[in-house]
């Protein structure tokens, strides 16, 4: 195994004094590898990627990502940011801009890149995701999938390392979720380090390298989604893979 | 079995007709019999309200600026707007130099609609109101060029209402945007300061803050130091409108999903790009309504001045009714003139705020 870009070492979580929403996660992900994330609702799974970018601060235990250490130094935290795109189950594009200004807002404000460049950029990354034709719409005049392709546009505008993505087919129509998981799949050929949290377990056998089951704020189990599918370990992880592929 | 087609259904017109005349009545006026009772009384009302009044304003008015002719007359009487009508507009403001007030004010008001528009929210609009606001108190307070110096205490009339209102609200716009950002920020230091500033100005009628400007403020001041009573007035419902406004954008704040701001820091915006770029514009957009709503009632508050001895719109009709023993007993005319200058500008604003919640809306449409 490669070098790894993010390494939790022990790291625990507590949502106010009583809710330990993550339990001495260890967890060490190589580069470009891609992980699927899975397990009940509110077994911390979310929590976790959110760590990833600060989104969530972690209260024990050290995280450190592309080589940066996560603490409450502000720098540290605009430097992994930079490396480490993110995409929402809400898609959370900005309403009152269009999809192109959507995508050259991070790289004009933050980049600092001249507007032509910025916009010539994003209409690659528009193209890569096959929605060149509506830049100059409104997010909520697209469908959800076509804002969800969007989304995952304006996180590759940054060029990142590391991709998250939090449920991001969860609120789609199933007619839209194909044209969504089309996109994320082209993504994962082409190297980035993922990791997505999802109950899409076709994509997981498709494209993961590596397959998470959380419950309880714990890494339950984790395996290639082979073996994860077809002959999983722990109970709690057989029991969870009965409800959702049993029927 | 064998796979069918899918068909369509042609589209139909509907069954009733919805346009015209008479379709909006029956649909607006005579639905059912509730609908036709409230019609039937609101007709009855009407009936029996408008041609007295009418008969009172136009038939058996008098409008010649005649007092005695007015005295006689069975209806109202307009002549007493034709003859104060530069004492309710102007009031104090010395009479030989109505034409600067009249200049001064048409050039502010120029102004103001002119940053209405969307064509002029350009840089050089900040350059233009610093200009075109020293001209005005040049031309206003004079004792330059030749002018006679007028003392701001003698600033009066339509003119003060104007300057008083269109500069509290353009200070206290601001003001409130640091405020209500203050009331939700990390630092609990900044959070408590921006509460206790809206709890105080709130918990106190406009007319005490005035009148600690007024009176109290000078009292506290070495002596031999003062600030002119028109800043002192001026400060007092900037800061008092500040503090109204802020709640109101802290409404809209409060509405932006927190996804929104997280999108935001995901990809590297600081605080205040993601303030500026991302929370403002939609919260803003949101609270229109209730903004101008605060601009309305700053323009109305105004009237208040005339506590601390500043004869604005209202103060100066009065002024022009008391001082004149003929004319005293037409006090409701002069009211009702004021009435109408002041419902212009309110509708104006009104209709503008319309116009803003179009533009801003624009993104949502499908």
């Amino acid at each position: 195994m490669s070098e790894p870009i993010i390494t939790f070492d022990k790291v625990n979580k507590w949502y106010g004094n009583n809710f330990h929403v993550l339990r001495d996660i260890d967890l060490s992900v190589a580069k470009g590898e891609r992980i699927v994330i899975c397990g009940p609702s509110g077994s911390g799974k979310s929590t976790l990627i959110r760590c990833i970018n600060r989104l969530e601060e972690h209260q024990q235990g050290h995280l450190i990502v592309d080589g940066i250490e996560l603490t409450d130094d502000v720098k540290a935290i605009d430097q992994v940011r930079k490396e480490v795109g993110m995409v929402f189950q809400q898609f959370n594009l900005f309403p009152h801009l269009t999809v192109l200004e959507n995508l050259t807002l991070s790289p004009m404000w933050v980049g600092k890149m001249p507007k032509k460049e910025a916009e010539e950029k994003a209409m690659e990354q528009l193209k890569r995701v096959r929605i060149a034709e509506q830049a100059k719409k409104y997010p909520l005049q697209l469908s959800g999938g076509q804002q969800q392709r969007v989304a995952i546009a304006r996180a590759l505008c940054l060029k990142p390392k590391i991709m998250l993505f939090d449920e991001p087919t969860s609120a789609l129509d199933p007619e839209m979720i194909k044209e969504v998981l089309d996109v994320m799949i082209e993504m994962a050929s082409q190297g980035i380090t993922m990791l997505c949290v999802t109950h899409e377990m076709g994509f997981a056998k498709a494209v993961a390298d590596r397959v998470i089951f959380m419950d309880q704020g714990q890494i339950v189990e984790q395996n290639n989604p082979h073996d994860f599918f077809n002959n999983p370990q722990n109970e709690r992880s057989r029991d969870f893979l009965s409800k959702i592929l049993g029927h | 079995m064998s796979a069918q087609t899918f068909q369509t259904i042609a589209p139909r017109p509907a069954p009733v007709n919805t346009d015209g005349f008479v379709a909006w009545c029956k649909i607006n006026l005579f639905r059912d019999w509730k609908t036709s009772l409230g019609t039937a009384i609101i007709g009855a009302i009407l009936l029996a309200v408008l041609p007295p009044f009418f008969r009172w304003a136009i038939v058996n008015a008098a409008w010649v600026p005649d007092h005695e002719v007015c005295h006689q007359a069975a209806g109202a009487c307009w002549g007493v707007v034709r003859e104060k009508f530069r004492f309710i507009i102007f009031g104090r403001y010395p009479f030989d130099e109505h034409w600067r007030a009249l200049i001064a004010t048409a050039m502010l008001l120029s102004l103001i609609i002119a940053s209405c528009m969307r064509v002029c929210w350009k840089a050089w609009l900040p350059v233009l109101w610093a200009a075109v606001l020293s001209v005005y108190f040049t031309l206003m307070y004079g004792g330059v060029f030749g002018l006679a110096k007028v003392e701001t205490d003698m600033w009066s009339g339509l003119p003060l209402t104007i300057l008083l209102a269109s500069l509290s609200m353009t200070m206290a716009f601001p003001i409130a945007l640091v405020i209500a950002l203050g009331r939700r920020s990390g630092m609990p230091a900044i959070r408590s300061l921006c509460t206790v500033y809206v709890e105080l100005i709130r918990g106190v009628p406009l007319i005490s803050v005035l009148f600690m400007a007024s009176f109290m403020f000078p009292l506290l001041m070495p002596q031999g130091f003062s600030i002119d009573v028109l800043i002192r007035v001026l400060a007092g419902i900037t800061l008092f409108a500040a503090a109204y406004m802020a709640e109101v954008i802290r409404g809209g704040l409060q509405a932006i999903p927190k996804g929104q701001i997280e999108a935001a820091a995901t990809l590297g915006l600081s605080y205040w790009q993601t303030q500026r770029k991302i929370v403002l514009p939609q919260a803003l957009a949101m609270v229109v309504p209730g903004i101008m709503n605060n601009f309305i009632s700053t323009f109305k508050d105004t009237s208040l001045v005339a506590i601390v001895s500043l004869y604005e719109l209202t103060g100066a009709m009065q002024m022009a009714m008391n001082s004149d023993a003929n004319w005293r007993p037409f006090r409701i005319e002069g009211y009702l003139f004021i009435a109408l200058i002041y419902f212009v500008f309110c509708f104006a604003m009104s209709r503008y705020s319309k116009w803003i919640e179009q533009q801003v809306n624009k993104s949502k449409l499908r």
